[in-house]
């Protein structure tokens, strides 16, 4: 007994020095590989984070898949299709950078499916009109950029290299979104409505995407200390509001927000209190298309069954089959 | 300490290793379709390069995959693919053995070795 209380101390020792030595690796900003020794908090982080985001550009897909068929013309619809098979590319660059950290593509979809894995609330808005393809690319796809440019510099190899890609498609995601919402701005009285009535709903939820306020964030320090992260929600956030406070005067239009000023003293724009309750009511699985989504998601797995099945028993029987010609 | 060092798997799965899906803990997902590791090559007279992973039954399967998921910009021209589980690596807990005895060797370096100014073409 005693013998094994003091090889206990020893290994908890020794997983100190572990921890030591990776917390320098990470502040010489070297990066961490699969391979390496890394504190079970450092893996869980992130895979909680990795596959979030993962699921967020599958189920992202969703209220954008809604308009391929309705888009306004050949040209849109092009575009749209590209950027929604961009979205499926970029969840499978995640999950396997996920996988990398010894979870299952299974068990993720299972943690989706079953609710236990959260995705970007955002998308848990409807899309409601063609201008709303244009307010989710400037503003949602814009706010992702903002969070993701950092997350190239990320500590984690699989996943800053993952993100690199993300990062250099997802330009253009944005510029067409912008692109759409100035051609509408520079249309009828009836487009440009359309057009104002879409970033009013889209404004909020899009700023909400950075995540609680720094002060209600208790992951933020320690995944600050482990470069995961590298800015907080809060200095994204405010980032992101100085460009589109910017952005929207070539489209003649407003922000939503009677609050929005100019801080001369700052050199930031003040801008008015966020709706946290909203935020936390659509985490809790209570925004408009929470469920509509999640069973898309599930419809889409249990109906995709057989074909992933039938794919395995080909793949073996033709295997087989070239087994017995060599034979 | 070695026995302590947890150990995950990524494109060097190590002996009979099928990657994620053998150290899963949900029992489903042994049917997960087998993992690739893919490598492209961007152009004519370049190597190929590590770019990611993927699943697919099996190479035919994987390559078009590849193809959709790595090469919608024109990034490759040519595309291999090998099943994870037979890629063998070091072990980053060797690296000193493997690697450190490169370093006292300056004299393999060009620049190790102090010649007059007036030397050209050398």
């Amino acid at each position: 007994m005693i013998s094994f209380c003091i090889f206990t101390l020893q290994l908890m020792g020794m997983e100190k020095d572990m921890e030591q030595m990776f917390q320098e690796k990470i502040d010489k900003e070297i990066r961490i590989e699969p391979k390496d020794w890394m504190p079970e908090k450092y893996r869980q982080t992130l895979i909680r984070q990795i596959s979030q985001h993962a699921h967020s550009e599958i189920v992202g897909m969703l209220p954008e898949g809604n308009w391929i068929t309705r888009a306004p013309n050949l040209r849109r619809k092009a575009i749209l299709l590209a950027k929604v098979q961009d979205e499926a590319g970029h969840g499978l660059y995640l999950y396997s950078a996920a996988e990398t950290l010894g979870i299952s593509r299974d068990e993720m979809y299972e943690q989706l499916h079953s609710g236990k894995a959260k995705y970007s609330s955002i998308f848990n808005y409807p899309t409601l009109s063609w201008a709303d393809m244009g307010a989710i690319g400037w503003l949602v796809d814009g706010a992702a950029i903002m969070n993701q440019v950092p997350l190239c510099r990320t500590s984690y190899g699989p996943y800053a290299r993952a993100m690199v890609r993300v990062c250099k498609e997802e330009s253009f995601h944005q510029r067409q979104g912008f692109e759409i919402l100035l051609t509408l701005s520079r249309g009828t009285e009836a487009q440009r409505r359309m057009a104002r009535d879409s970033i009013n709903r889209w404004w909020w939820p899009s700023i909400m995407m950075f995540g609680p306020k720094d002060d209600e964030s208790p992951n933020t320090i320690q995944s600050m200390k482990w470069k995961i992260k590298r800015f907080t929600n809060d200095e994204l956030r405010q980032k992101f509001v100085d460009i589109c406070a910017e952005q929207i005067k070539i489209l003649n239009l407003t922000i939503p927000d009677p609050d929005l000023k100019w801080n001369e003293e700052k050199g930031h724009y003040d801008f008015g209190t966020i709706n946290w309750d909203e935020f936390w009511q659509v985490i809790a699985g209570n925004g408009p298309c929470n469920k509509e989504r999640l069973d898309a998601r599930k419809k889409a797995w249990e109906e995709g069954a057989w074909v992933r099945e039938a794919a395995t028993a080909h793949a073996q029987k033709r295997a087989q089959r070239l087994a017995e010609k060599r034979a | 300490m070695k026995q302590y060092i947890n150990k995950y798997y990524y494109g060097d799965y190590g002996e009979g290793k099928n990657g994620a899906a053998d150290i899963s803990t949900s029992g489903k997902s042994q049917q997960e379709w087998p993992l690739w590791e893919i490598f492209i090559r961007s152009k004519q007279g370049l190597d190929h390069k590590h770019v990611g992973s993927l699943h697919a039954t099996d190479a035919q399967m994987a390559i078009e995959n590849a193809r959709d998921v790595y090469t919608r910009r024109m990034e490759g021209i040519s595309i291999w693919v090998v099943e994870s589980k037979y890629i063998h690596a070091s072990n980053p807990d060797d690296a000193e053995a493997l690697y450190d005895p490169a370093n006292d060797k300056a004299y393999r370096h060009p620049t190790f070795y102090d010649l007059p100014d007036e030397l050209t073409h050398i």
